[in-house]
C-alpha cells in the first residue's frame, strides 16, 4: 500500500514540477489562503504530504477541490514551492484513475446554481464521467 | 642538469587508498634530472620534513618535488623546509596528486597512471626552474579604518593600543554607527548608548586615532604595506576648530522639514543639525539640501546666532591623500527596502514599523522620548504583532537568501522590554524557527516565554489590512493547524540585512572580492576569517557577513590583531613569481599595460645602443611590487617579451609535453 502511494506522490512531482523538499516549512501559505477555513486539510500539508508520500487521505479529500487557484501562496511562498501547482497535480491524478466516475447524471439537480453558465456543466459532465 | 629528489606523500589514506604510492615513487627515479626518490606517510609534518632536508645535504639536491596535496595546503611548509636546508625556495615544486587526482578518481590503476603523469609533469617544470629572490617592500606604519561604527571604532582602538597611528573614515557626520541607534543589547539587555559611548570617546581622546568623520574614500592605490588612499572631506559648513557644540544653531534653524537619518525617518531635523546627543565630533554639519540659505540664499540665522563665529557657507570639500600600511574594512549594514513585501502594509500604514525605527521608538532619547506610542495617532498599543523573517531566508528573489542572524534575538528582546514595561500590553509573535545559538541566549529567549509570557506562533503572516484604525494580522499557527487573525495595534517586521551601499563601489577601489550578497569575501570561511583575499585588507563586522555585538567585538579584535602583525614588520616579502618584460622583445605596443588589472606595468623611454648607433624606444616596465603574477600580460603580449617568473612560456609547454608524452 505504500509502494503505490509513494508511487502516485512521485507522480504528483513528475507531473507538477515542484520540488517539496524546498519547503521550509514557515506556514506563510497558510497564512496567505484565503480558502483556508474551508479546507480540512491545508495548503502547508499538502506539499509535507506529497512530500512524505502519505497522499491517500488527500485523494480523498475535498479540500484539494476547495483552492481557488489563486496563486496567492505561489506569490508568497518565500521558497518558491508553489503548492498550488501540487494541487493541481493531485487533483489530475484523482481524475486520471481509471474507471472512477466523479459526476453522476442525478447528482446535477443538487449542484445547480443559476449563477453557473451551462458550458461549465457542460464540461463537467465531459472530464468528471466515466 | 638539475640534481631533482621526489618526494610522494601518502596522506594517510588520502591518497594512498587511490593511488599506490610507492608504484609512483619508483616510476620517476629515472626520470631526466632525478637522482632520488622516496615515499613517506605524511611528507608535511616533522618526519617528512626532515626526510626532505636530509636528502638535500645527502645528494646535493638542486631542486625537489613534492607529490601530496594541493600547493595552496604545503606550498608554503616545503618552500620553508627547503630554505631551511639550505635549497632556494623557489627550486620546489608540487605535483597535486590528492585534489587532482586521488579525491577524484576511484580506480587505483587509472589513478596511479595519472599520479605518476602529474608527477613526470612536475619534474619537467622544474628542470626548467631557477632560483629566485623575493623582492622586499617597506611597511608604512599607519592603518585606515574605514567605517566608524562599533567595528571601526574597536579595530582602531586596537591597533592604536599596539601603538600604531590610526584613521577612522566615517561618511557620516559622527561615529557609533548603528549602536548608537539601539535601545537595550541581548542578552543582557545592557544600554547600548552607555556601553558604546565611552569607546567613543577613547577613539577621540586617543593621540593615535584620528577621525575624518562626514568623509569618504574616493580613490585607492598601491598594495599591502603601501597603500595610498585618496579622502573627500566633505563639506560640514563648519569651521570644526572654532565650534565649541553649544547647539545654538540648531534651536535657531527654521527649516525642520528633513527627515531625521537618525531616528529612522520618525521624526523630523532641522537643516543645521547634530545627528544625536553624544555626537562625536560634537559639530553640526549642514544638509545643504534642506539649507534655506543653500536653496535661496536668505536666511543665514545659524551664522547669526554663532557665539563662535564658526559657520562658514563657503567651504569646500577637500580632498586630501593619506599613506597607509593596513585597510580595515568595517562599513556596516542596513535593513533592507521592504517595497517588494506589500502584503504587510508596511507603506500603507505608519503603524507598521521595522525593528530599528521600533528600537527608535522605545529608546529614551527617540522620537516619542521612550513612550511605546503608535505612529499613527501616539495612542498606547495595547496588542503587538512581531513578524520574523521579512526578507530573510527567502529564495524566491524578494528578498536576502541568507538568515540575518540578529532577528530572532532582537525581537525576543523587544517583547521583553514591551511586557516588562507595558504588563497590560498583548505580545505576539510569529516565527519560522528562533535562531538563539550565543551564550545564554536560548536561556534569554525562554525569558520571555516563560516568565514575560510573550505568546511565540509557529506560522508566518500572510496579510496585514488596515480596519478602523487597527491592523487585522492574518496568519498561519501551524502547531494548531489554523489560520488566525490577530486585531493589532502594532505590527513589528524584523526586516532583512544587507550590506552598507557603499560596499560594492568600496570592492572596487580595493580590488577585494564581495559575494552575491555584497558582502566582504573572507580569504577562507573558516581558518582566516577577518582576512581579505587582498592583501593587506582585512575585514571587520557585518561586512563580511550578518553578525550581532559579541561577534563585531571579537571579529574586529581579530582583524586589529592581523594589521598589528602587518604593521610590525619592517619589511614585507613580495612573491617574486612575477612578470617581466625582455626589452629586446618589447615591441612597446601597451597591451600588457591595458590588460593588467592591477596597473602594476608602466612604460618608459629607454636608449638602446647597437652597431655604433642610439636608439630611444617605448618599452614595458613592470612595478614588481604591485605585479600579482596573474600572468593575464604575459598571454597578451604579441611579441613573446613578456614572460612569467616562475612559471615561463617554455615551462608551460614543457609540461604539456610532459603530460602528452
Amino acid at each position: 500500500m505504500q509502494a503505490a502511494e509513494r508511487e502516485i506522490a512521485e507522480n504528483i512531482i513528475r507531473i507538477s514540477g515542484v520540488n517539496p523538499r524546498k519547503c521550509m516549512k514557515c506556514g506563510k501559505c497558510s497564512g496567505t489562503c484565503p480558502a483556508f477555513n474551508d479546507m480540512d486539510i491545508h495548503p502547508h500539508q499538502f506539499v509535507s504530504m506529497v512530500e512524505k508520500g502519505k497522499i491517500k487521505e488527500l485523494m480523498k479529500s475535498k479540500s484539494i477541490w476547495t483552492c481557488l487557484s489563486c496563486f496567492a501562496c505561489v506569490e508568497r511562498c518565500p521558497r518558491n514551492v508553489e503548492p498550488v501547482k501540487l494541487i493541481e497535480a493531485a487533483r489530475l491524478s484523482v481524475i486520471r484513475r481509471q474507471g472512477e466516475n466523479h459526476l453522476k447524471a442525478d447528482e446535477i439537480p443538487a449542484l445547480l446554481d443559476e449563477n453557473i453558465p451551462q458550458q461549465a456543466i457542460v464540461s463537467a459532465f465531459r472530464k468528471y464521467s466515466k | 642538469m638539475q640534481k631533482i629528489g621526489v618526494f610522494v606523500c601518502w596522506c594517510g589514506s588520502n591518497i594512498a587508498a587511490t593511488v599506490d604510492v610507492k608504484a609512483v615513487a619508483e616510476a620517476v627515479k629515472h626520470e631526466p634530472g632525478v637522482v632520488y626518490s622516496f615515499d613517506y606517510q605524511y611528507m608535511c609534518s616533522e618526519g617528512g620534513q626532515s626526510k626532505i632536508r636530509q636528502a638535500i645535504l645527502d645528494y646535493g639536491l638542486t631542486g625537489i618535488v613534492v607529490c601530496s596535496c594541493s600547493p595552496r595546503m604545503h606550498e608554503q611548509t616545503f618552500r620553508k623546509a627547503a630554505a631551511s636546508a639550505g635549497l632556494n625556495p623557489y627550486m620546489v615544486e608540487i605535483a597535486n596528486i590528492r585534489e587532482h587526482c586521488s579525491w577524484i578518481h576511484k580506480n587505483k590503476d587509472e589513478a596511479t597512471e595519472k599520479a605518476i603523469i602529474l608527477a613526470r609533469t612536475a619534474i619537467a617544470k622544474l628542470n626548467l626552474n631557477k632560483p629566485l629572490v623575493a623582492g622586499e617592500s617597506s611597511v608604512t606604519k599607519r592603518a585606515l579604518v574605514i567605517g566608524g561604527g562599533i567595528a571601526g571604532i574597536q579595530s582602531a582602538l586596537d591597533i592604536a593600543e599596539a601603538g600604531y597611528e590610526v584613521d577612522i573614515v566615517e561618511k557620516s557626520p559622527t561615529i557609533g554607527g548603528r549602536m548608537a541607534q539601539l535601545d537595550k543589547t541581548f542578552p543582557t539587555l545592557d544600554c547600548a548608548a552607555c556601553i558604546l559611548t565611552p569607546k567613543m570617546v577613547d577613539a577621540a581622546s586617543s593621540d593615535k586615532i584620528n577621525l575624518y568623520t562626514y568623509s569618504e574614500i574616493e580613490a585607492v592605490s598601491g598594495f599591502v604595506g603601501n597603500f595610498s588612499v585618496k579622502i573627500r572631506k566633505k563639506a560640514r559648513s563648519i569651521k570644526t576648530e572654532l565650534c565649541s557644540g553649544c547647539g545654538v544653531c540648531t534651536e535657531k534653524c527654521p527649516s525642520k522639514k528633513a527627515k531625521s537619518e537618525f531616528n529612522m525617518g520618525l521624526c523630523n531635523r532641522t537643516a543645521i543639525y547634530i545627528p544625536f546627543a553624544q555626537a562625536i565630533p560634537n559639530v553640526p554639519v549642514i544638509d545643504r539640501e534642506q539649507c534655506i540659505k543653500f536653496k535661496t540664499g536668505k536666511c543665514g540665522l545659524c551664522q547669526k546666532s554663532c557665539p563662535a563665529g564658526a559657520i562658514d557657507f563657503t567651504q569646500q570639500d577637500e580632498v586630501v591623500e593619506r599613506q597607509y600600511g593596513a585597510i580595515v574594512v568595517a562599513t556596516g549594514f542596513k535593513p533592507i527596502s521592504l517595497e517588494n513585501f506589500d502584503e504587510f502594509s508596511y507603506s500603507l500604514s505608519p503603524d507598521v514599523v521595522t525593528s530599528l525605527e521600533f528600537e527608535r521608538i522605545m529608546n529614551a532619547a527617540g522620537p516619542t522620548k521612550g513612550q511605546l506610542l503608535r505612529p499613527s495617532d501616539n495612542t498606547h498599543p495595547h496588542t503587538i504583532v512581531f513578524v520574523q523573517c521579512v526578507g530573510s531566508r527567502d529564495t524566491s528573489g524578494c528578498g536576502k537568501p541568507y538568515c540575518s542572524k540578529i532577528c530572532c534575538m532582537y525581537t525576543a528582546k523587544h517583547a521583553m522590554l514591551v511586557r516588562e514595561k507595558y504588563p497590560d500590553t498583548e505580545v505576539h509573535v510569529f516565527y519560522i524557527d528562533v535562531r538563539t545559538p550565543g551564550k545564554n541566549f536560548d536561556e534569554f529567549y525562554r525569558r520571555a516565554v516563560e516568565e514575560y509570557g510573550v505568546n511565540y506562533i509557529k506560522g508566518m503572516v500572510g496579510k496585514i489590512a488596515e480596519k478602523n484604525g487597527k491592523l487585522m494580522v492574518q496568519g498561519s499557527d501551524l502547531l494548531a493547524n489554523e489560520q488566525i487573525v490577530i486585531e493589532a495595534d502594532m505590527v513589528v517586521l524584523a526586516t532583512a540585512i544587507e550590506p552598507d551601499e557603499t560596499a560594492k563601489s568600496l570592492a572596487t577601489m580595493l580590488t577585494a572580492s564581495i559575494d552575491t550578497n555584497n558582502f566582504f569575501t573572507e580569504a577562507h570561511p573558516k581558518l582566516r576569517p577577518v582576512e581579505s583575499p587582498t592583501a593587506g585588507v582585512y575585514l571587520s563586522g557585518v561586512c563580511q557577513g550578518p553578525k550581532d555585538i559579541p561577534e563585531t567585538v571579537a571579529q574586529a579584535t581579530a582583524a586589529a590583531a592581523k594589521v598589528i602583525g602587518l604593521l610590525s614588520k619592517d619589511k614585507l616579502l613580495s612573491n617574486p613569481c612575477v612578470a617581466g618584460s625582455d626589452e629586446m622583445l618589447c615591441n612597446g605596443c601597451s597591451g600588457c599595460e591595458k590588460v593588467c588589472p592591477y596597473g602594476a606595468i608602466s612604460y618608459i623611454d629607454k636608449e638602446f645602443k647597437a652597431a655604433g648607433k642610439v636608439e630611444v624606444r617605448r618599452v614595458a616596465k613592470v612595478n614588481e611590487a604591485i605585479c600579482q603574477g596573474c600572468g593575464a600580460c604575459t598571454v597578451t603580449c604579441p611579441s613573446g617579451a613578456m614572460d612569467l617568473k616562475g612559471f615561463t612560456n617554455r615551462q608551460i609547454m614543457a609540461e604539456v609535453d610532459a603530460i602528452c608524452r
